[in-house]
């Protein structure tokens, strides 16, 4: 099956990505080949297989709650690309 | 005799104990050391020199005092730059996160701090942990200290060639398909995989959450035991942290692999591996039986869908991960925009690099509509093949012994315009994180042109003590 440029654009906007024409045709070559090698799993019969999506035998961990300090609000804001000192701002736009 | 940077972390320890050796004189070594050889090898990213200095004093007044100090006190770790540190730059090797100043500690770097280690600095990697050479950091790439046109390998080559390269005694890494493992081969050192959830991924950055698992690059068993000691254990922090009782693993430093059942699996010594590393691992083979383990050929039947399925699930975990980048609370903000959107898709395109854009990219196809089914779904059925395989051979076999990677180090520059090719790399390591098992890799040889050879030992869930037994034993009876 063959991945179409038009596929990778929607991809690309569905992951908030903007690509210029040469990474869509070099991404629409490289998911064309990783695609294809990916299919291989479909060999295998995994009929009455479950799914693991995690690796060891977790389970639902629950905690109180209790309020709990929170991080230091100035140190967060210093790692913002803009702030108001009390707040992340964000230039004023219209989308 | 040896330099203060060719010693070991326990050999400093000890010279600590005996006072041959002063905390600050030790700190100063590896920074003069670094300075005259990091500038070819360029395993850091960040240095914190002051620092180190500063917590150096602390140490010794403590030793001065006559206080007992714990086997890591005063000895310097590098830390790959995936795990935050707060008040030091913690960049990912990404523009992304290129002034990214942590708030807070990973819990590994809270409990090595309260161990007394002293963190030199932080380590290059490939961006966001994606890529087995460190050529895909946005900064700078690695070179392989034993021959700098070799790659480290990666992820975490930086943490990796800091260690081989005498510039950190012990360092930290991250393993999500083999980034701590293949590095560590391909630099010829000792590199653990921990059984997911053994050690806490509270503040290390995320890439594919249900394998990510950080771990110990050291110069041997003694001090791999010694990092694990003081990183492993239950976290409330990581919901996926295991509450088990704590297991002092220097207990396994045991010279004794009799009547222990070692599985070769067939499927990893076929024909994708290079002849002086099948030969190497053949030779150690003899050696284990030698020693008087029971050594045997297994089967692991999945092993050959275990890549595909390992590139599915991790680059769809990797795009979800990553859709947090977003430019507005901390990383990179576009200079270019009109709306909101601008702002989120120019930061993302601009401040992610090339690897990581494929990996998004890939992840997303594989989770979208139309496509989650065939792709996803299937690998996380294919995933529980994987896992019920490494069960079964775990039922009549103690440990499954294999290649740590395929080949030994590649030059620096020739697979890194293939994506496909630089996967395959991971051929060994990938179906270790699928099933959640623990992994160390120890070097086991040289080939003709003087490359380090890595050989992987596999565990059960949470037997990183027979891991260690084994490979303690082996490190004390071959010569590599």
């Amino acid at each position: 099956m063959a991945i179409s440029s038009e596929e990778v654009k929607h991809i690309a906007a569905l992951s908030m990505l903007n690509l210029s024409e040469e990474e869509i045709n070099k991404y629409t070559n490289n998911l064309q080949e990783i695609v294809e090698f990916a299919n291989k799993i479909n060999e295998l019969n995994t009929d009455g297989v479950g799914e693991s999506t995690v690796a060891t035998n977790a389970f639902n961990v629950f905690r109180k709650d209790e309020p709990r300090n929170s991080l230091d609000r100035e140190l967060l804001l210093s790692n913002a690309p803009t702030s108001n000192g009390e707040a992340y701002s964000l230039p004023s736009m219209r989308n | 005799m040896k330099n203060i940077c060719e010693y070991t972390a326990h050999e400093i320890h000890e010279k600590y104990i005996s006072k041959e050796l002063k905390v600050v004189d030790v700190v100063k070594a590896f920074f003069n050391k670094i300075k005259t050889d990091d500038e070819k090898i360029k395993a850091y990213i960040t240095l914190c020199e002051e620092e180190a200095l500063k917590d150096a004093e602390l140490i010794q007044a403590k030793i001065d005092n006559g206080e007992e100090i714990g086997p890591l006190a005063g000895i310097p770790i590098a830390i790959k730059d995936n795990m935050c540190t707060k008040g030091v730059k913690t960049t990912c090797a990404s523009k992304m996160l290129e002034n990214f100043i942590p708030p807070y500690d990973a819990t590994v770097i809270t409990r090595l701090k309260e161990a007394g280690a002293i963190i030199v600095g932080k380590t290059n990697m490939d961006e966001f942990a994606m890529g087995g050479s460190t050529e895909h950091s946005a900064f700078f790439k690695t070179h392989n200290p034993i021959n700098l046109n070799k790659v480290p390998g990666g992820s975490s080559g930086g943490s990796a060639a800091a260690v081989a390269g005498d510039l950190a005694p012990i360092s930290l890494g991250s393993d999500t398909g083999g980034s701590i493992r293949q590095p560590a081969a391909f630099c010829g050192i000792v590199g653990l995989k921990p059984t997911y959830g053994l050690i806490s991924r509270y503040g290390l950055v995320a890439f594919a959450s249900s394998f990510d698992q950080i771990g110990p690059f050291a110069k041997d068993i003694e001090d791999t035991a010694n990092l694990l000691n003081v990183i492993a254990g239950y976290d409330e922090m990581d919901s996926t942290s295991a509450k088990l009782e704590k297991i002092d693993y220097t207990k396994s430093l045991i010279n004794d692999v009799k009547g222990l059942k070692i599985g070769v699996p067939k499927e990893f010594m076929g024909d994708g591996v290079n002849d002086e590393v099948k030969a190497a691992v053949k030779n150690a083979v003899e050696k284990f039986k030698a020693l008087g383990a029971e050594v045997s050929e297994c089967s692991l039947p999945a092993t050959d869908y275990a890549l595909p399925t390992y590139y599915i699930v991790a680059c769809a975990e990797a795009s979800s991960n990553l859709a947090r980048f977003d430019g507005i609370r901390y990383g990179y903000r576009t200079s270019n925009y009109e709306s909101l959107d601008d702002i989120y898709k120019n930061s993302r395109s601009e401040g992610f690099g090339e690897e990581v854009k494929r990996r998004i990219i890939l992840g997303t196809y594989v989770l979208s509509s139309g496509y989650y089914d065939a792709y996803y779904k299937k690998a996380q059925r294919v995933r529980t093949l994987v896992k019920e395989g490494y069960e079964k051979v775990f039922e009549n076999y103690d440990l499954i012994l294999t290649p740590t990677a395929p080949s030994v180090a590649f030059d620096v520059g020739s697979k890194v315009n293939d994506p496909l090719e630089m996967y395959m790399a991971d051929l060994m390591t990938v179906s270790i994180n699928l099933a959640g098992v623990p992994a160390i890799s120890i070097p086991c040889g040289k080939d003709k042109e003087g490359m380090p050879i890595g050989l992987q030992l596999i565990s059960k869930h949470f037997n990183e003590s027979t891991l260690l037994q084994a490979a303690y034993t082996f490190e004390k009876n071959m010569e590599v």
